[in-house]
């Protein structure tokens, strides 16, 4: 019976992001239209809500091409690469004090332990299409992400200590009680590093060098198409629900109110306001900015967000020690 | 010593950055490019060798699509020639219409570089807002002409179509529309870290190397050197009309930025002097005979089109085609010195550079 639960709560888990993804993608690109002057998609359906449908049966249905001088077995298997961590990473995020379909002790470890193996697909999925801009996309992403992963993670590690846990459901308790508890405030200069690690680790502009259309034509994916593409895209976007959720737990309280007084609105609606808010926040720089150059992608990894995140932390213990 | 293994690499001419058919070959070390090969030709329709049996007005259409971003000014080049030859006197109104032509085409041609530019360094929504305004200028000229891109306004001894009623008017309501936007561009590009750690720096070269490759436009006005065929050596009536020649030293892909994005706004100040001074009425057109048989000689005349000096030279030979026809299309000898740029940099700069060079493949090909 329990396993029959947990089954079900899984295919509910995948509904929801699924469907999530179908709308983000939608909702992108009726932002960005709306500030590029344009519409975004409307004919499709009711206001274009079947655009994301449409798009996505083509990519299903269409002639599944392999080059010929792929590397076959990783040509196929990279995509998978990518996309299962995606979706397994979303096990432990807490959408509301008891809605949460596994409460790890380790959840933050897990979540970034199983989010960097979807770099491995990336690379190989660059490496097997035996191209040269799928090769250049795929090295390039390969360094960007490694050389974020580590003030990404350097960046938490204030949250952690706040905590004094790396469950995602005590990290979230501890910011009950209104916004000056939330950890973004104490935490502000985490927070900002954590948000440009993490629109890099998203590969999104201006950090989506791994896909530079204007140099690389389309990076690592260039030879993909059809729903191996897809799936390519699916992660990435399963991405940006992932770490919009996880900026909404770790920084803005989770599923707590901004003020005390507003706490008998439900938790779940606080959660996909802030949540929304970080998505919301993505695709606007997407739509503003220019893409930044592969070198100095790379200095301000390690010269700055680094630095700035060890004194982050040794900040931080300072502080608790002091105030214990 | 690290040594990564050579890599060759196509780039073109079906990529989203070269701006057409351009195709480079590039060796790169790592992501640092070695050697760098152009290969052009991909568009080349033998303008020059078709026009030896096109009568003059007849070849006027040929020059549209070569720079087909500045299809204006081309026109002017060879209309401009031939009437040098004939000595031809232009009615006064058909001076300023070509004029304001022109300074809109230049201003529209421009804003396709800004737009395809900031495209090229990664940002979208520039392209979009550029194309909204250069739809103004291009609608302002298929009220005018007919035509949206490639025009065929011009003829020799004037011009084919007066200005519509209040088409003067909807000109001058466009400057200070216009320059309302720069100053939304200004504030959205030209400050952005993003995009000054892009382009400072960046395809540097001085003012000699400039000069001996022949450059001219806004690559050359990006050195220092302040030369601008509307000032230094005026033709139409641009000796009427006060406006700065806009000059930067860098010798980078900002200060070609800059030189460009400054162009739009003396261009600006051109069409507005040029917008008062309209004459009430006048004829478009010079008394010129049906079939036009420049006396035999040769001229060869030269005016500032946004990519550079473009010139035509004529070899006449009193017969309705030309003997000889040859354009000196700047986005071709500006181009030349894109290897050496290249040596050195990233594939990203190859991007940067190759934009801040602002070349049209149909004029790269002829």
């Amino acid at each position: 019976m329990a396993l029959l639960q947990n089954i079900l709560w899984a295919a509910f888990l995948l509904v929801v992001v699924l469907g999530f993804v179908t709308y983000a993608i939608y909702f992108e690109r009726k932002v960005i239209g709306w500030i590029q002057l344009r519409k975004g998609p409307n004919r499709v359906g009711p206001l274009g809500l079947f655009q994301t449908v449409a798009d996505v049966l083509k990519l299903l249905i269409k002639e599944d091409t392999i080059p010929n001088k792929a590397d076959r077995f990783l040509f196929i298997l990279a995509p998978v690469i990518t996309f299962v961590p995606a979706f397994v990473v979303l096990a432990t995020i807490p959408y509301t004090a008891d809605w949460q379909f596994a409460d790890l002790n380790v959840g933050l470890l897990y979540y970034f332990a199983l989010s960097s193996i979807s770099t491995i697909g990336i690379l190989l999925g660059g490496w097997a299409s035996n191209n040269k801009y799928s090769l250049l996309g795929g090295m390039r992403s390969a360094a960007q992400m490694i050389s974020y992963e580590v003030p990404l993670v350097m960046s938490v590690v204030g949250v952690i200590l706040l905590s004094g846990s790396l469950s995602l459901n005590t990290i979230v308790e501890g910011q009950a009680g209104g916004f000056w508890n939330w950890n973004f405030l104490p935490q502000i200069v985490g927070f900002i590093i954590f948000i440009i690690a993490a629109v890099s680790e998203l590969n999104r502009t201006p950090f989506d060098l791994p896909e530079a259309e204007s140099e690389l034509v389309a990076g690592y994916h260039v030879e993909y198409s059809g729903f191996r593409f897809a799936f390519f895209m699916l992660a990435e976007y399963v991405y940006v629900y992932a770490i919009a959720a996880l900026t909404t737990i770790l920084f803005l309280g989770g599923w707590h109110s901004p003020l005390p007084f507003l706490d008998f609105i439900p938790g779940i609606i606080w959660f996909i306001l802030k949540f929304s808010s970080i998505v919301f926040f993505l695709f606007w720089i997407r739509a503003t900015l220019p893409r930044i150059r592969v070198d100095h992608l790379m200095s301000l990894g390690w010269k700055v967000l680094l630095p700035l995140a060890l004194v982050n932390i040794f900040v931080t213990t300072i502080i608790i020690e002091i105030f214990k | 010593m690290i040594r990564t293994e050579e890599l060759l690499l196509n780039v073109g001419p079906q990529h989203p950055s070269t701006h057409g058919v351009f195709r480079i070959i590039v060796k790169l070390d790592g992501e640092v490019i070695t050697e760098a090969t152009p290969v052009i030709g991909y568009l080349h329709r033998g303008t020059e060798k078709l026009a030896e049996n096109l009568t003059y007005t007849q070849v006027i259409p040929y020059t549209d699509r070569m720079d087909y971003v500045s299809a204006m000014t081309n026109n002017y080049v060879l209309c401009h020639a031939v009437e040098t030859l004939m000595d031809l006197e232009i009615p006064e109104r058909a001076e300023f219409l070509r004029l304001i032509v022109m300074e809109l085409q230049r201003i529209a041609s421009h804003l396709v570089w800004w737009g395809t530019y900031l495209l090229d360094i990664g940002a979208m929504s520039p392209f979009l807002y550029a194309f909204r305004e250069r739809e103004m200028i291009i609608n302002m000229f298929n009220e005018l002409c007919g035509a949206r891109l490639t025009y065929f306004y011009m003829r020799v001894g004037g011009v084919k179509w007066d200005a519509p009623e209040g088409w003067i008017d909807k000109v001058r309501d466009f400057i200070p529309y216009m320059r309302d936007k720069l100053d939304e561009y200004e504030q959205l590009v030209s400050g952005n870290e993003i995009f000054l750690a892009r382009v400072k720096g960046v395809g540097k070269y001085d003012a000699q190397t400039a000069i001996d490759y022949g450059l001219s436009g806004a690559n050359l006005r990006s050195t220092g050197v302040k030369f601008d065929l509307r000032k230094n050596q005026p033709y139409s009536i641009y000796d009427r009309f006060e406006f700065d020649v806009p000059v930067q030293t860098e010798g980078d892909c900002y200060a070609r930025y800059l030189v460009r994005f400054e162009e739009i706004k003396q261009s600006l100040r051109i069409l507005e002097q040029a917008v008062e001074q309209f004459p009430e009425d006048g004829k478009i057109m010079a008394k010129v005979p049906r079939v036009i048989r420049p006396p035999e000689g040769e001229v060869y005349t030269r005016i500032e089109s946004p990519r550079g000096e473009i010139g035509c030279h004529i070899v006449s030979k009193k017969k309705p085609q030309p003997y000889r026809l040859k354009f000196r299309r700047p986005s071709f000898v500006n181009l030349q010195i894109l290897p050496k740029l290249l040596v050195g940099e990233t594939m990203t700069n190859l991007v940067t550079i190759l934009g801040g060079i602002d070349i049209v493949l149909g004029e790269v090909d002829g």
